[in-house]
């Protein structure tokens, strides 16, 4: 306990002296996320240098392992790295696929080699990251992916297209899932791959979505050669691992319900826009809803509060991580609603200063997204339903 | 404080589901129910829960007691719930023993904890006069009456009220309200018995010119709303822990049934339909579970409790244990309609708990109010 006593001051003190001042403040708009990667441009030196300062700490990923860029925290340190963060209402240093996403099956499945490659490159924010799961004819049904791999020896030749690669026209490396048997089943086929988005043959094209911005693309992949060494797992072997990645998907989906909020209760919000009369918000429905809606928040955040303290417990909430992504990304969508219904015809100002420069609406438009990139709502029921409670079918 | 149980916790958990489980199965409530028993439990069984210890839990050590704290006392009625068992543990061994332990004066708490933890008291706490949950409404006047004090007035809905020796009573005093524990004998007092839907028993009563003397005052005079808030905080965890129990136990009974009732020659359980509410009942229900846990863990850690916590645990498990019992009634189609099944048992007792010490309209607006919306 004083051990972790002295690792809060020395972080607290540490991010005194490093968080700049214009980095402890909640995101405004889009743009104020960092996301690295070799086209990253910086805001502001004071971006680039949250980023560098926390990348060398290794406190990007504070609890991978040193040697792979991280800090190796044990569970108890990250989490008061997490809260000393939260203190100074600092904002993340770098937003990351790599991280969220190929991080945890690469650290668990990956070679030696593949890890030493990738990891340090992801912590640092230097490659940034873009996902190849869905097709245009595989969606929910993931696994019925039709982009194949013929085998050439000492590589693959991959043909196919890719959508809903997030941000696919800005990212470095693409992790993918490719079909490599054919005859197979079709969970059996499958094959986890890793390749440079500057290979020959790969193209993007963004996706322009109701929001009006374009945060995910197709890609196009024609002819296009990866190695053989950049597979991870076994060949034929990708589903356990695409498994394994849309569990820790589903969890930074899930828990970004609460994240987004930016620490600004939707009652506080309200009572600023509306005001109150005798210390109650003078619309009464509307603030049945906050209530009701801030009830669930909590029961939220208490529940993956329990979760982590039962996974150190030795005990495991089972399919958690689709009960927190259905649940999470549910909540999220009512959020951006109630703020919507609180800003009333301000929230409908698509480029005006009384939103934001259109952050609110864009980002209620972008909420409808959340249940159902990552698997839709109602595939995490059907997992909830076919693993948790054991109905049949 | 992790939201886990610990060994000890986990322990007594077990040995209380096995005890209910043989003793007093949903069949108990049944057999009382049938039996048109007038007090709406067993002194019998009270007898066994009292060697279980369980009267006692909340009791200090000095006082003949286990001082196990909330979560102990928690998780026993959270068991309770499952099997619908009627006791006085709620009213008693919960709301009375805690009273008693945040407001009594020393020979208060002499007189009655080390009756509570031999199960021989039975305490009720008596604060609503209207048919909603109004706790600060109180028209019930004490006037001060040579040494002591002259109370007239009445309350409705009193849970435990028909067999209760001892009343924790609300009433205004001058400027403000104070408690006071009134014997059930005293001259004036009269109370109502009536059977509820869910074949427990509660009284109305009614105080007619009841003469008190001063050390029957519980707590500051005139500060007796602040406290009786808190004496109702641990009622609504309490009963929250309850319906955690109701909840889980028609779900989980539910289930089973989707995957036994064969309807168009399958299980209607793989039917997604009804696969997909039984998964959205299952997340509600483990969202709920926190908020109890972590209600029971912060009444055990702060004397004052977090009124924000409870309001909104009283009204996110109120909201699921209705939703788990109704759905549950539904799932099991017509059957479920049926007395011979047990089933509406669960939603009859649910609608109780729902409305005791404030229903989700209720906490939802105390919790905005305490957040200053």
């Amino acid at each position: 306990m004083t051990d972790h006593n002295t690792f809060r001051q020395a972080t607290r003190d540490w991010l005194e002296a490093n968080c700049p001042e214009t980095m402890r403040h909640p995101y405004r708009n889009e743009a104020d996320a960092c996301w690295g990667g070799r086209n990253c441009k910086f805001q502001s030196d004071d971006q680039k240098n949250w980023l560098e300062r926390m990348a060398a700490k290794g406190w990007t990923v504070p609890t991978w392992p040193v040697e792979y860029g991280g800090a190796g925290c044990d569970a108890a340190q990250a989490r008061i790295l997490t809260e000393e963060l939260a203190r100074i209402k600092a904002r993340p240093p770098l937003e990351s696929f790599g991280i969220s996403m190929l991080g945890p099956p690469l650290l668990k499945f990956g070679s030696e080699e593949l890890k030493r490659q990738h990891l340090p490159l992801i912590a640092r924010g230097e490659i940034r990251w873009v996902q190849g799961y869905s097709e245009p004819n595989a969606g929910s049904d993931l696994a019925s992916l039709q982009t194949r791999a013929d085998d050439r020896g000492d590589h693959f030749i991959v043909n196919g297209s890719k959508i809903w690669t997030s941000y696919g026209d800005l990212g470095d490396w693409m992790f993918c899932l490719v079909r490599t048997d054919f005859a197979a089943k079709k969970h059996e086929g499958i094959s986890f791959v890793m390749f440079d988005m500057a290979s020959k043959g790969v193209s993007t094209r963004p996706i322009k979505l109701i929001s009006g911005k374009s945060p995910f693309a197709e890609t196009f992949l024609d002819n296009v050669r990866v190695e053989k060494n950049q597979v991870i797992g076994r060949i034929n072997d990708g589903w356990t691992i695409a498994k394994y990645l849309l569990t820790h998907e589903r969890e930074m989906i899930g828990g970004s319900g609460l994240a987004r909020s930016g620490g600004v209760p939707v009652s506080r919000t309200a009572i600023e826009v509306l005001g109150s009369a005798d210390g109650r918000l003078g619309e009464s429905m509307l603030r049945a809803d906050i209530a009701r809606f801030e009830m669930d928040e909590r029961a939220l955040a208490l529940t993956i509060e329990r979760a982590r303290d039962e996974v150190k417990a030795g005990v495991s909430l089972g399919a958690s991580a689709s009960m927190f992504k259905y649940y999470g990304t549910e909540l999220n969508k009512r959020r951006c609603e109630l703020l919507m219904s609180i800003s009333g015809g301000d929230a409908l100002d698509w480029e005006g200063g009384a939103n934001h420069d259109g952050f609110l609406p864009k980002s209620w438009l972008r909420s409808k997204g959340n249940s159902i990139e990552g698997g839709t709502s109602e595939i995490q029921l059907n997992i909830i339903a076919k693993h948790l409670l054991g109905l049949p079918g | 404080m992790a939201l886990v149980l610990n060994e000890e916790q986990r322990m007594l958990r077990d040995s209380a589901r096995d005890f209910l489980k043989s003793r007093a199965p949903v069949s108990h409530l049944r057999g009382l129910r049938d039996s048109v028993n007038a007090d709406g439990y067993s002194g019998a069984l009270w007898s066994e829960m009292t060697d279980m210890g369980w009267p006692a839990i909340l009791v200090p050590e000095q006082y003949g007691g286990l001082a196990y704290g909330y979560t102990g006392i928690g998780l026993v009625l959270e068991e309770s719930g499952r099997t619908l068992t009627p006791s006085p543990l709620l009213c008693t061994a919960m709301v009375g023993a805690a009273a008693m332990v945040k407001a009594g004066s020393d020979d208060q708490r002499a007189a009655i904890l080390p009756g509570i933890a031999a199960g021989q008291h039975l305490l009720a706490l008596a604060c609503d006069e209207s048919p909603r949950h109004a706790p600060h409404k109180v028209d019930t006047i004490a006037q001060r009456h040579g040494a002591g004090y002259r109370i007239n007035g009445g309350k409705t809905a009193v849970a435990d009220g028909h067999i209760a020796d001892t009343f924790i009573v609300s009433a205004r005093t001058g400027d403000g309200v104070s408690l006071f524990l009134v014997p059930a004998d005293a001259h004036g007092v009269t109370a109502k018995s009536y059977p509820v839907l869910d074949t427990h028993f509660a009284a109305s009563l009614t105080f007619a010119d009841v003469e008190l003397r001063q050390h029957d005052l519980l707590g500051p005079l005139n500060g007796g709303l602040a406290l009786l808030d808190q004496i109702l905080d641990v009622g609504r965890a309490g009963v929250a822990a309850e319906l955690l129990g109701i909840a889980q136990e028609a779900f989980e009974r539910t289930v089973q049934y989707l995957k036994e009732r064969r309807q168009f020659g399958v299980p209607i359980g793989s039917f997604q339909a009804l696969q997909h509410r039984a998964a959205h009942l299952y997340t509600e229900i483990e969202l709920s579970k926190s908020l109890v846990i972590k209600t029971l863990q912060t009444l055990d850690e702060q004397a004052d409790g977090d009124p924000e916590l409870v309001s909104l645990t009283k009204a996110k498990m109120g909201e699921t244990a209705h939703l788990a019992t109704t759905e549950a009634i539904q799932m099991h189609g017509g059957i479920g309609m049926t007395d011979e099944f047990d089933i509406g048992f669960f939603l009859k007792r649910c609608r109780i708990l729902e409305n005791l010490y404030g229903d989700s309209y209720f906490h939802l607006d105390r919790f905005a109010r305490l957040r200053g919306y």
